[in-house]
């Protein structure tokens, strides 16, 4: 599994980060970064959340 | 055992993501997908925001393609639900009787009228897409805009209007505006970002007469204050949409009402989003909420529930929405009623502020204005039951 971000669309919401705040973080910066890229079926559930209720629909999981 | 069928009702994002989640969660039954728009799925926030200031697109979630092949749905838009029939597991829409093994009702909310608004030329609401068009035709350089309602849509429209180089007018009955959504205080610190960028609010304005001949000319307030308008935006709040469910036995009280999973009282019957009104476990408090990330969590797990539903979980989350003035971002999480509410963070007078909502030893709730970093480690926070002085120190944290 493989999550991307598209940090052109991302305004720093942090819906995900409120999902899962081991996996995704708003920086400085304004957008949200990936803290691991390591991931098992075990978070498939928590990342789908992430991407569907992401207000830009910045995230794409792959795989 | 019967054909798998799920109806879907209302096509916009929590109709949607039931879809979505149901193919997902690897439900090969049939879907039906049934809208009273004729358009594809599409976002709503950006259409009191950029979409009026700017030749933008709509954003459309996906395109009818992949709805019909990908997801394999039986897409009707353009045809309005009309009855739902609980005992006998039927929908009639459009004249056809839909029989459903499981149903997500996300039919959302309607703009709500002023009493007594005549129909003149140049007075709109702004709930949908062909809404937000005409509002956008009808903005520009000085054009006399009067918005009545200092909501949140409201003042996004307002917001919106201004950088259209229009002359705005908000009128809001309260004494502080979003008291309901974010307490008095913060209410009144939130409007101070309209003062600061010079748009003329006026509380305790209560509109007795929208008057004109055709087209709009004056807004009448009680207080016999005439304003000359050529633009009149009524932004008011929403009501839920279950007119197309009166008489079909399903409990309504402003929203449909559910259980902790969303279940609306009969077999295989749930609701999602703006419609939808549950007890939320994670305050103990019954709620409909009239945010985009709720409608985005709650279609998926109404469709998930309703396909499986002896495996059924609750609804237990967080409130969440945002909304964008002049450029800078509101967030709120939690509840807002509360024992105490604390500026943790910057100044409620400048554009940079974190105030924190205290319920006994607990965090109920948060907002920041162009605070992104903090917010959301609160609204985990929250969902964890975090005490007062962990919510103290996340702030410290920035
Ligand atoms: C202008 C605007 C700006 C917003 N900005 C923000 C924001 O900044 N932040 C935030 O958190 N939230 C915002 N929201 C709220 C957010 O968009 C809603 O919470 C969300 O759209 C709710 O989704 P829903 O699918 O439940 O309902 P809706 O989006 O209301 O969709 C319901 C759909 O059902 C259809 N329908 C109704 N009756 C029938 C019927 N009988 N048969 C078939 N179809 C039917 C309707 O036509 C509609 O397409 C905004 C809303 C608006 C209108």
């Amino acid at each position: 599994m493989r999550m991307h971000i598209d940090t052109d669309v991302c305004t720093g919401h942090g819906v995900c980060e409120g999902i899962r705040p081991d996996v995704f973080e708003v920086g400085d910066d304004g957008v949200v970064h990936l803290l691991t890229e390591e991931f098992t079926e075990d978070d498939r559930q928590d990342l789908e959340d992430a991407v569907d209720q992401c207000p830009t629909q910045a995230l794409r999981l792959e795989g | 055992m019967p054909e798998q069928h799920l109806v879907v009702v209302g096509a916009s994002l929590a109709g949607l993501r039931a879809v979505e989640a149901a193919r997902r969660a690897g439900y090969e039954g049939e879907i039906t997908l049934v809208g009273a728009e004729e358009h594809l799925p599409y976002d709503r926030p950006p259409l009191s925001k950029e979409f009026l200031t700017g030749e933008v697109e709509p954003n459309y979630f996906r395109d009818e393609e992949s709805l019909r092949t990908e997801l394999e749905v039986d897409l009707r838009l353009g045809t309005a639900a009309s009855e739902l029939r609980p005992t006998e597991r039927t929908v009639v829409a459009g004249g056809a009787e839909l029989a459903y093994t499981g149903l997500v009702i996300a039919t959302g909310a309607r703009a709500r009228e002023l009493p007594g608004t005549p129909a003149l030329d140049g007075v709109y609401t702004l709930r949908g897409l062909d809404d937000a068009r005409r509002v956008r035709a009808a903005l520009g350089p000085g054009v006399r805009t009067v918005i009545v309602g200092a909501g949140f849509i409201g003042s996004e429209i307002a917001s919106s209007a201004r950088a259209t180089g229009a002359e705005v007018t908000v009128l809001e009955a309260a004494p502080v505006p979003l008291a309901g959504a974010v307490g008095e205080r913060m209410g009144a610190a939130c409007a101070g970002l309209h003062q600061r960028n010079g748009t003329d609010v006026r509380c305790r304005a209560t509109v007795a007469a929208i008057e004109g001949a055709g087209a709009v000319e004056s807004v009448v307030l009680d207080d016999g204050t005439r304003l000359s308008a050529d633009v009149v935006i009524v932004g008011i709040g929403a009501v839920p949409e279950t007119r197309w469910l009166a008489g079909s036995g399903v409990a309504l009280d402003d929203g449909v009402v559910c259980d902790e999973t969303l279940n609306a009282g009969f077999p295989g019957v749930y609701a999602a989003g703006d419609i939808a009104r549950w007890p939320n476990p994670l305050f103990g408090e019954t709620m409909r909420l009239e945010h985009w990330t709720t409608a985005a969590e709650q279609g998926g797990l109404a469709a998930r529930n309703a396909i499986d539903p002896e495996q059924a979980r609750p609804c237990a989350t967080v409130p969440y929405f945002w909304s964008d003035w002049y450029g800078s971002r509101i967030q709120f999480v939690g509840v807002p009623t509360a024992d105490e509410v604390r500026v943790a963070a910057g100044d409620v007078s400048a554009d940079s502020f974190l105030a924190l909502y205290r319920r006994g030893e607990h965090v109920c709730g948060a907002l920041g204005l162009n605070q992104r970093r903090p917010v959301m480690k609160l609204r985990a926070l929250i969902a964890k039951h975090g005490t007062w002085q962990d919510a103290l120190d996340v702030a410290a944290a920035g």
